[in-house]
């Protein structure tokens, strides 16, 4: 780790300005992932902000009907909120599908979303890896990318984005609120947050430097069957080979988002108008552009599979 | 005393203490924090500095140059130790490897720098100055690659290749035939206290805190590394946060502590970090296993032959996976060979029952599948293949050998009946249900053990011996031996363990600590008894009981025998060729229920149940927690664990417990472990064995043969990962 100074953030606007002017600087939450990355020098902060006191610890109700979430709030609360439970439970059960009891007390909601890849190849820096060190090549393809990205890869990156919590939010369409370096707000459609890797996959998401997430707001209830499987060699404390979150109305009709298969959560409208045709055309269609490799083309299959067991469950 | 006769009847057999499920004596300390741990021991010594270890980035090759400029400037960096500055250093003898590596590279993360610094984390942050030019070279790391490179090589234990009788012709004339190939992947030890030591000099003499198993062979180790005499090396590891065959030598941490120490001019402790774990250290490596059985149709075996391959560093040794198949089963025609190719991946090493938990992870799926294609019970075609002479030796007979009441007992127990033997056809709710059954066969060697027993004046036995406790329970059911030789209750026993001051013990490996450990003991307090009766003019036959002698009408409280000065013994066990003259082993039966899930193929285990035929059973507590232990790791080889290996540059990928899975507590289910009444004469006078270890042998096939039973699909490349399966699972609606 190298040696790096530190701020407490009193107000979320100076914050993000902080960050914007001080070359190197970084905002901390839970610090569960960001710590972890510096000890390794994956990340190289040469100055934090830590954004643990500003007042964005709260789930508020929206004028729409909706839910804002704080980007402080921690993974824990968030899963508990008896609103969350009740009319967003695909998020509660996404959130308690990840990490460990200790890690989702530390774990904040912007945090979450800005958790890094679990590539191992990012993880030891002896080894060419373009997202920690653009230029410097792809270790994973041609190597060991089981748990690589089987849609929306490119050949500079086939990471996948690692967040479960993310992959119900975007079943969810939510809209993540940020504040930037010159004090404006901005709402950024979750989306359009995480982008694909192309010839940057150093870029992860639509955040400009300094940019600061004071929230994320969900849309009022959808109804319907809130559902999230997640796939994994281990019965907990595992991440995803893949998951499923999906929305299912009684009609049959609903929304489906897939984690572990992309850079981001992975969801194709057009392909929702298939789920009454089943789990195979909605695949179809979802996965349509995948170019997997050897050792993980039976992602495509699994989320066919883990599709039809959802959908199955959803139908009751 | 010299153990070469059968035991008769001793104190040992009153069982007060001995046999009975008594907690852990240190439990109290471990539960409150104060088992001091060696990277804890901020006591021991004043003024410890700290290290932090730079592993080589490359697998093979040279280290060109090594700047350390920024390193050195770093704030609080006190010293730097390199190849090219540590001094001329030998190797021991149990390692392959150098420990510190420069200018040749022999594997990834080899150590090749220790930053001392002031604190821990001005020693990090300068270790990732340290500038280093490589010269890569090419090197084999891919075993299948390498497979028909393997020379024949002699394993611990045994030869390289034995034979009996005519094995080709009699496998090409059997009516029915398996001839099938298996693999394991390279496997951590991934406990939980990574390698970690504190050393200081005082003159020319090193004192060393470490955390290791044996510590007579690190000792010498060590002496040999540095090239002091042993006598120079004081070693001390009183508490194990686990091993499993991991720090059965001296690591990195411990040399380059001392090296460290040496340069700094102060004491320095040192850890590796949880990523260096993997690749630094040893591991237990990859095999291919090809497996022939040739049976009538009856099921009788007339040809079993085991072939297994694996590589490791240049000098290193195999893991030799198929000797329990020149054991276990009956059979006239018989063919093992063992081949080790050359690898350079980070150094092969013993991991919890080595060659055997790998062995029998491929036998015991062979086993299970011959019996498919005779039609038997799998139960069925293991007891009438049973043996109860070495089937290499016929006139060679096992001292005690329960295979087939451990298999029918737990039969029983389990519910085996309810299997049905029709795979695929059991579905509870979303699970494909299935069972599945394996025998458990490991060695139980024996191993010469000293021990020192102290009786004073407060009437308390102090035990001393360099033996050591990696949580299976040496301090317990040595304070047990000792009590019950004296007739003390257990708290009227201290015991001290793992320094080498004190006398040298077996040590924890191959599951032979408990019996042979507990047998030194109890030659100790054997001399202890006869001093007692000597000092008290004691005729004929005293007894010890309730913390007094008695003899005749005299009853002599312990503690005034003992007197001011107290009284010491010492003594080892030794032992004669009883182990040459029967074969000495424990057995069991493993039991597993499955259920896979339709749709996706996870596989969660249901219910598992050991029944374990091992001697007599010293705690069947701490016995207990060692067989479900093993059982947790079995089901981790069977389901995930997979030491990744990036073919291209040498190493494993999964370098971190994230990406290195072992199972969680979700994944374990209830386990019952079973132990049936065995004692064991041949074994030592506590007519013991060890446990240890059979836990971990066969639960993994146990595993696999369930999930076959659930799904019908047969996985013969561990780790039964969900897409192996996926493939052959029916398509759902
Ligand atoms: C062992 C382990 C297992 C895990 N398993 C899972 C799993 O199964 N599923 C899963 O989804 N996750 C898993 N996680 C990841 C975990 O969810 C994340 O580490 C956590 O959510 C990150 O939140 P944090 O608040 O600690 O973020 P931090 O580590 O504090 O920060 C992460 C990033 O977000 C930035 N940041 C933080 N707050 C803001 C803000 N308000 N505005 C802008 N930027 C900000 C930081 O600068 C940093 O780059 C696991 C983590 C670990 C260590
Ligand atoms: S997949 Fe992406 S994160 Fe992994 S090595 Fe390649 S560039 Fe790096």
């Amino acid at each position: 780790m190298k040696s790096f100074t530190y701020e407490r953030a009193r107000q979320p606007a100076e914050a993000a300005a902080a960050a914007a002017r001080t070359q190197g600087a970084k905002f901390i939450a839970g610090g569960t992932n960001l710590l972890d990355l510096m000890k390794l020098e994956i990340e190289t902060p040469t100055h934090l902000i830590d954004v643990n006191g500003l007042a964005f610890d709260k789930i508020e109700p929206t004028p729409d009907g909706g839910l804002r979430i704080g980007a402080l709030v921690r993974n824990t609360d968030l899963a508990a909120d008896a609103r969350v439970r009740r009319d967003y439970a695909v998020l509660s059960r996404a959130l308690l599908a990840g990490a460990s009891g200790q890690l989702r007390n530390k774990a904040t909601t912007a945090g979450n979303l800005l958790q890094r890849t679990r590539c191992p190849y990012f993880y030891d820096t002896n080894q060419p890896c373009n997202k920690r060190q653009p230029g410097s090549g792809c270790s994973a393809i041609g190597g060991i990318n089981r748990q690589q990205a089987v849609v929306g890869a490119s050949d500079a990156c086939i990471a996948t984005h690692p967040s479960d919590m993310a992959v119900a939010m975007r079943a969810l369409d939510a809209t993540v609120e940020t504040v930037r370096p010159d004090g404006g707000a901005r709402q950024i459609p979750i989306a359009e947050f995480h982008r694909l890797p192309g010839d940057t996959p150093n870029v992860e998401t639509a955040l400009d430097p300094g940019e600061l997430i004071t929230a994320v707001t969900l849309p009022p209830p959808l109804g319907g069957k809130h559902l999230y499987y997640k796939v994994r060699d281990r019965a907990s404390y595992a991440f995803a080979l893949i998951s499923v979150g999906a929305i299912v109305q009684p009609d049959g009709s609903g929304r489906v988002a897939l984690g572990g298969v992309a850079s981001k959560p992975w969801r194709i409208e057009a392909a929702e108008a298939e789920l009454p045709r089943g789990a195979e055309a909605v695949t179809a269609k979802l996965l349509a552009d995948a170019k997997p490799t050897s050792q993980n083309d039976f992602k495509l299959p699994l989320v066919k599979r883990t599709l039809a067991a959802v959908l199955a469950e959803a139908r009751g | 005393m010299k153990f070469d006769t059968p035991a008769t009847t001793s104190p040992i057999d009153q069982l007060k203490v001995i046999g009975q499920p008594v907690d852990r004596i240190d439990g109290p300390m471990k539960t409150t924090g104060t088992a001091p741990y060696a990277y804890d021991r901020h006591d021991v010594v004043p003024n410890q500095a700290y290290g932090y270890v730079v592993g080589s980035a490359i697998a093979k090759g040279r280290i060109a140059s090594i700047n350390l400029t920024e390193a050195k400037a770093a704030p609080g960096v006190l010293a730097i130790v390199t190849a090219e500055n540590a001094g001329k250093l030998g190797k021991g003898n149990f390692n392959v490897a150098r420990l510190l590596g420069g200018p040749e590279i022999e594997h990834y993360h080899q150590a090749i720098a220790l930053v001392v610094a002031q604190t821990f984390e001005q020693a990090r942050a300068a270790a990732a100055l340290v500038r280093v030019d490589y010269v890569r070279a090419q090197g084999a790391y891919d075993l299948a690659a390498a497979k028909d490179s393997g020379k024949p090589a002699p394993g611990f234990g045994g030869p390289a290749d034995s034979a009996v009788g005519d094995f080709a012709g009699a496998f090409a004339a059997a009516p029915v035939q398996l001839d099938a190939t298996y693999t394991t992947p390279d496997h951590a030890h991934a406990m939980m206290e990574p390698h970690a030591s504190i050393a200081a000099w005082n003159g020319d003499k090193l004192m060393l805190w470490t955390s290791n198993q044996m510590i007579a062979w690190s000792v010498a180790d060590m002496a040999t590394t540095l090239g002091i005499a042993k006598d120079k090396v004081r070693l001390m590891s009183p508490f194990i946060g686990g091993g499993f065959g991991g720090k059965l030598w001296i690591r990195a941490d411990a040399l380059l502590a001392a090296l460290g120490a040496r340069a700094a001019r102060r004491p320095v402790k040192v850890a590796l970090t949880r990523p260096l774990m993997f690749n630094n250290t040893v591991h237990r490596p990859a095999t291919i296993q090809r497996i022939r059985i040739g049976a009538t149709k009856d099921g009788t075996i007339t040809a079993i032959g085991h072939e297994g391959w694996s590589g490791d560093l240049p000098g290193g040794k195999p893991e030799a996976a198929v000797f329990q198949t020149r054991m276990l089963y009956a059979g006239a025609n018989r063919l093992t060979t063992t081949r080790l190719s050359v690898l350079d991946l980070p150094e092969g090493n013993a991991m919890r029952a080595p060659g055997e938990a790998p062995g029998m992870m491929a036998l015991e799926i062979a086993i299970d599948e011959m019996a498919e294609k005779l039609g038997l019970d799998p139960i069925e075609f293991r007891i009438r293949n049973d043996t109860q002479v070495d089937p290499e030796k016929p006139d060679r007979k096992f001292s005690q050998r329960q295979l087939t009441e451990c298999l029918k007992s737990g039969a029983e127990r389990f519910g085996w009946n309810k299997r049905d033997p029709q795979s695929g056809k059991v579905r509870d709710g979303r699970w494909l249900v299935g069972m599945g059954v394996a025998a458990a066969y490991r060695g139980a060697p024996v191993m010469k053990s000293a021990a020192r027993v102290r009786l004073d004046s407060r009437g308390i036995v102090t035990v001393e011996t360099d033996m050591t406790d990696i949580g299976t329970g040496s301090y317990t059911i040595i304070a047990q031996t000792a009590a019950e030789m004296m007739g003390l209750p257990l708290h009227k026993v201290v015991v001290r363990l793992g320094d080498s001051t004190y006398p040298v013990s077996c040590g924890s490996g191959g599951q032979w600590g408990a019996n042979s450990a507990t047998a030194g003991v109890y030659a100790a307090c054997v001399k202890l008894r006869e001093a007692v009766a000597q000092k008290l003019g004691l005729k004929g036959d005293a007894v010890f009981a309730d913390g007094e002698v008695r003899s005749g009408d005299r009853r002599v409280p312990l503690a005034q025998a003992a007197g001011e000065a107290g009284l010491t013994a010492e003594d080892a066990i030794e032992f004669g060729d009883l182990a040459k003259k029967y074969q000495q082993a424990t057995f069991g039966g493993h039991f597993v229920e499955v259920g896979v899930d339709a749709a996706t193929a996870e596989v969660r285990v249901r219910r598992m149940l050991a029944v374990c035929a091992a001697g007599r059973i010293l705690n069947p507590k701490s016995a207990r927690s060692q067989v479900i232990g093993s059982m947790t790791m079995g089901i981790g080889a069977a389901l995930m664990e997979d030491l990744v290996v990036d073919k291209r540059h040498g190493f494993f990928v999964n370098h971190d417990l994230a990406s290195y899975e072992v199972p969680v507590h979700a994944d374990i289910p209830h386990q019952e472990v079973v132990f049936l009444d065995e004692t064991d004469p041949m074994s030592s006078p506590m007519k013991a064995k060890g446990v240890g270890e059979l836990g971990i042998c066969g639960v993994t096939a146990a595993v696999a043969n369930a999930i076959h039973n659930a799904t019908g699909v047969r996985v013969r490349d561990y780790p039964i990962t969900l897409d192996k399966l996926l493939k052959e699972l029916p398509e759902i609606g």
